[in-house]
């Protein structure tokens, strides 16, 4: 799976905890999860079992902390992936 | 003194919204059409025939997953179980129907109103479709952050207080079968004593077979109309040998009197009195009977708060499950009020049409009552031309067929595991 790939499914994970759908629309790997996407911090660990579920992958707590943009999420899914 | 308080300068309380997602119905013109009718909303469940119960059928709302999404966004519904769902739905109408602002996320809080919205069993779906399977496997990690807004007591009333962007006092309370009756007696009560200017209250319960599972093993569930759904819901006949589990939400707003006249906005009955309290399991009563000396004193208190005479009740919406405990309700209405044979009361039972809703059944049926009062009708109950013996007597109060009704109050009680009793006297409205 390369990097495009895994973004556009990162996206398709995190859509559906975004509150405010409109940010979807300019969405980037730019995107805040919590500020711009509106995501109630506490959905996170649900976008990370997603994650983990859907890629088959595991990722530690202290590395889930670190994701605050979409870029992070798809740059420690690419890591995990190798 | 305003016509706004009472004699005791206590505000007066009425109703101005309602909101019903019950297993017959949908929304107030489809639930007075329903019990008008005499539409059961008893059906068979596949899942209750393979986990071999001995009762398969049971209400549940029709089309909910269809119509949550005309109600709630995806974020919301990934952590909402079925009672949480079913609130949302009929407390979003009763917000409507009250005519209060629009409901949306960027809305201002509404610091003058609370909500008492509770459950009898709670989010047992969730506990058994998701908490208990992960934590025996040893996958208490991967449970998620939805888990406890979900099985939290408070679940149900947490999550409307969100989405409505309520400011008042908003909890759940709790007390079995009574829980719906006691929320709205508790925001009676609240109003009155003027901490708010409305409150929404009621019961939610949602319809999962861990929820009915445990009535079943107490052989408390009729387990003899699996092939006749719509017979098997038999308040006050002899042939009555166990209630039918039910679900849903029933939600009303309670608003002062005075609010409402400032607010132009419909009335549709008072409260003209009420009580709780518990019988103590003294007397006969026990966890899971009433003392009838409780029920009594729960009437007569319900009657002194409102000053209002025995001979003044117009009809009685019972609890009236269909089990046992049917004839000795009646008697100790017919005791508390000291009307006996043909001076009883009218009298009917909406758990005939759709089951006994738990905690959820207080709401529900305090909405059929409160419908029934300002439409001019009672609804007939159904399945019980077979009367109990011990019931004989008043058979001219029984209502088997829907009739027009000029009355001035409505007598809603509910009684509850736990010896607990609730009762609600409401007065048509009359400007």
């Amino acid at each position: 799976m390369n990097e495009s790939e895994v973004y556009d499914k990162v996206v398709e994970l995190i859509k559906p905890y975004a509150k405010n759908q409109d940010a979807l629309a300019s969405i980037s790997t730019e995107s805040n999860i919590l500020e711009d996407l509106e995501v109630n911090s506490a959905r996170l660990v649900d976008i990370v079992l997603a994650f983990e579920d859907d890629f088959d992958i595991e990722v530690e707590d202290d590395d889930a902390d670190a994701i605050i943009t979409i870029g992070d999420a798809v740059k420690l899914i690419c890591k995990q992936l190798g | 003194m305003t016509k706004e308080v009472n004699s005791s300068g206590k505000n007066r309380v009425v109703i101005t919204g309602l909101g019903v997602l019950s297993p017959n119905a949908h929304g107030l013109t489809e639930y007075e059409q329903a019990l008008r009718s005499g539409t059961s909303g008893i059906r068979f469940f596949e899942t209750l025939a393979e986990l071999k119960f001995g009762c398969q059928i049971g209400g549940a709302p029709q089309g909910v997953e269809e119509l949550k999404h005309q109600y709630l966004p995806e974020e919301d519904l990934l952590a909402m179980n079925q009672a949480m769902t079913y609130a949302a739905i009929a407390g979003m109408d009763c917000w409507r129907d009250a005519g209060l602002r629009e409901i949306s996320p960027e809305s201002d809080v509404d610091w003058d109103t609370g909500a008492i919205i509770g459950a009898g069993i709670g989010g047992l779906d969730t506990v058994g479709e998701k908490l208990i399977p992960k934590v025996d496997a040893k996958r208490v990690r991967r449970l998620g952050s939805t888990l406890v807004e979900q099985v939290m007591a408070s679940a149900v009333s947490a999550k409307l207080g969100g989405i409505l962007g309520l400011g008042g006092q908003v909890y759940s309370n709790s007390s079995a079968c009574t829980t719906g009756t006691e929320a709205i007696i508790n925001a009676y009560f609240h109003i009155k004593e003027g901490r708010a200017k409305r409150v929404m209250a009621g019961g939610a319960e949602g319809s999962s077979h861990y929820i009915w599972a445990g009535f079943d093993g107490m052989r408390v569930l009729n387990t003899k109309s699996n092939d006749a759904p719509e017979l098997g819901s038999r308040p006050m006949s002899a042939s009555a040998n166990g209630f039918i589990p039910g679900s849903g939400a029933g939600l009303l707003m309670l608003e002062s009197l005075e609010s409402a006249l400032e607010r132009g906005v419909r009335i549709y009955a008072e409260i003209g009195g009420a009580n709780v309290n518990c019988g103590g399991h003294r007397g006969g009563g026990s966890m899971t009977a009433p003392n009838p000396e409780g029920v009594i004193r729960c009437i007569h208190a319900a009657l002194k708060e409102g000053n209002i005479q025995a001979q003044d009740i117009d009809a009685i919406n019972g609890h009236l499950t269909a089990t046992f405990a049917d004839p000795k309700e009646i008697e100790n209405w017919g005791n508390a009020l000291g009307r006996k044979n043909d001076d009883f009361p009218l009298v009917n039972s909406t758990k005939s049409l759709i089951g006994h809703g738990l905690g959820a059944a207080g709401g529900l049926e305090c909405t059929a009552a409160i419908l029934q009062l300002y439409k001019g009708f009672i609804h007939g109950s159904l399945n019980c031309e077979d009367l109990h013996p011990e019931i004989e007597s008043i058979k001219n109060s029984v209502v088997h067929k829907t009739q027009d009704f000029d009355g001035q109050y409505i007598a809603k009680s509910s009684f509850g595991f736990g010896d607990v009793n609730g009762c609600i006297i409401f007065r048509k409205w009359q400007n």
